[in-house]
């Protein structure tokens, strides 16, 4: 019962992570149909640029915000150099995300080296205890956890009910539409790039004090991420969210009580698995899609 | 004025006409689809746009709209040309398109459709009213507002995209099929609502439609289509009285 208890609470934190990426993914694919391969990458680069701030200053705070700012920026210029595949067959747009991917990653290797460096944490990494109960949860996995909430709930505010967030979803689920009565929807994608570069830098900053910090370090959380959204069904961001919980808590029984080596492979296996069963996910649209 | 090859012009205008259509050719990619299509419609007039199926109709309204490329020609707009302008420019500068198909986003409620529609106005206010001006000009919309529109009937839907439309403020309003898929006793109150908007708007209207008698029956002027070209433009009244042209181009 107290391991149960350690598992499930350290598996929510992971999975508000897997959450985030997810939802940055979700954000891109609703609106343009294109999976943003260089999602992870565009986290690990933010994330160094907030290691940056946080030597220079000293102060946490700053790196945390230089990180976020740094995320809208990544995201917007990313969408103008994946435009040109609008509208072309989607292994284009494959291939820019990819490259993309590798650019980021090859230039985070020349501007910071590719060793391992340590990422602060916001809060206290060590175990939170009630009594003499350890939670298997730190001070900065509740950080983690509320600080991912907070932004889905904005977001989820937003789509509801604003302006920007109902011509975000008419451009969703319907450009064409959106574009004869006006929407400028060129600036409707930029602004769910921007949204989505902002989540992937939250992403980056909150999970590199566990990953360390190196020029690949999210292409694992990344695939873990991907996994989230497909089992939410990729459109949705509630199910982004959802999956991304029920894979971190999953995962962490696996490795709690099989063994962390199996980690990977069973997160792969997830993939597959929701793939095979039902591709349109727990709350996507029982639709074909092609990724 | 617009040159037409047979019949009498559209009704002498004294200014320049609210959307006229100048020798318009168009494409999908390689296929020229229009070749060279004119029509003067006057402010607060109806122009039934009819024809075969593939003779051009809704093209020619994609063409207006921005939606594919226009060769040649020009798209006035109470004189200004605003030819080749992207959709949503378009949309802005007043010409709103409701394509064919009741093409509701079923994924949003009534109201988030309706309010789409108003995102090109500027203000909060503005927005507010106007959306206001449409469920009292449609309170079948306003019982409805907090469904989602995939619940509505085919007739209801119709009504919602011109909702939707006029709610953008347009001067021109493009319609293609309105009466696709509906029962007849609700194209006739489709069609009355269209003689309506004319008649207490101001508005332009161009209708395509397949049911020529029901589009003529509003209409003040019509124009008839084959293989994207204008083959017949004149009253409405003369079209509908011209049995053998009707029959030719249109099976009637």
């Amino acid at each position: 019962m107290q391991e149960f208890l350690e598992f499930t609470l350290g598996g929510i934190s992971f999975g508000m992570i897997y959450a985030a990426i997810g939802l940055s993914l979700v954000l891109i694919w609703r609106g343009t149909r294109i999976l943003n391969y260089a999602q992870g990458g565009m986290a690990m680069f933010t994330a160094y640029i907030a290691l940056i701030v946080i030597n220079h200053t000293g102060n946490y705070w700053a790196g945390f915000a230089a990180a976020l700012a740094a995320g809208v920026v990544l995201g917007a210029v990313c969408e103008r150099v994946i435009r040109p595949t609008q509208g072309k067959p989607p292994l284009n747009a494959v291939i820019v995300t990819i490259g993309l991917l590798i650019l980021l990653e090859g230039l985070a290797g020349i501007i910071y080296g590719g060793q391992f460096r340590s990422f602060p944490a916001a809060f206290s990494i060590s175990g939170l205890k009630i009594g003499s109960t350890s939670l298997g949860a730190s001070r900065n996995d509740v950080f983690v956890a509320v600080a991912v909430l907070a932004a889905a709930l904005a977001l989820a505010v937003m789509f509801r009910y604003t302006s920007a967030g109902l011509r975000l979803r008419a451009t969703a689920f319907s450009p064409g539409v959106a574009r004869l009565l006006g929407v400028r929807v060129g600036r409707v994608l930029t602004l769910g790039w921007v949204l989505a570069g902002l989540i992937g830098a939250l992403a980056g900053v909150l999970v590199s004090p566990n990953t360390f910090l190196y020029p690949n370090s999210m292409d694992s959380i990344f695939v873990l991420g991907f996994t989230a959204a497909v089992i939410g069904g990729l459109d949705s961001p509630v199910g982004a969210v959802v999956g991304g919980l029920i894979l971190g808590v999953a995962l962490n029984y696996v490795s709690g009580y099989l063994g962390s080596a199996l980690m990977p492979v069973f997160g792969l296996c997830a993939l597959v698995l929701v793939l095979m069963v039902r591709p349109s996910g727990l709350f996507g649209a029982a639709s074909s899609r092609q990724v | 004025m617009a040159e037409v090859p047979t019949g009498a012009a559209a009704p002498a205008t004294p200014a320049a006409p609210a959307l006229a259509i100048e020798d318009l050719v168009a494409s999908y990619d390689e296929v020229v689809a229009l070749h060279g299509v004119s029509i003067a419609a006057g402010k607060g007039t109806v122009t039934a746009v009819l024809g075969a199926n593939g003779a051009g109709k809704s093209t020619l309204l994609r063409a207006i709209s921005g939606l594919i490329r226009v060769r040649s020609g020009s798209v006035l707009l109470d004189g200004a040309d605003v030819t080749r302008r992207r959709p949503e420019d378009m949309a802005r500068a007043g010409v709103a398109h409701v394509s064919e198909g009741q093409s509701v986003i079923t994924e949003l409620t009534v109201e988030e459709n309706l309010r789409v529609g108003t995102l090109c106005r500027m203000s909060r206010a503005a927005r507010r009213a106007a959306l206001a001006q449409a469920y009292e000009r449609f309170p079948v919309l306003a019982d409805r507002r907090r469904k989602p529109a995939a619940t509505l009937s085919g007739g209801e839907r119709q009504m919602l995209v011109i909702a939707r439309a006029l709610l953008a403020g347009p001067r021109v309003l493009l319609l293609d099929e309105p009466s696709l898929g509906l029962a007849p006793k609700i194209i006739g109150q489709v069609m009355a609502l269209v003689a309506e908007l004319r008649d207490s708007t101001g508005l332009t209207i161009l209708l395509v439609e397949q049911n020529a008698r029901a589009a003529l029956g509003i209409a003040d002027q019509g124009i008839v289509l084959n293989l994207g070209k204008v083959v017949a433009a004149a009253d409405a009244a003369a079209l509908a009285a011209d049995a053998s042209l009707l029959n030719h181009y249109l099976g009637l």
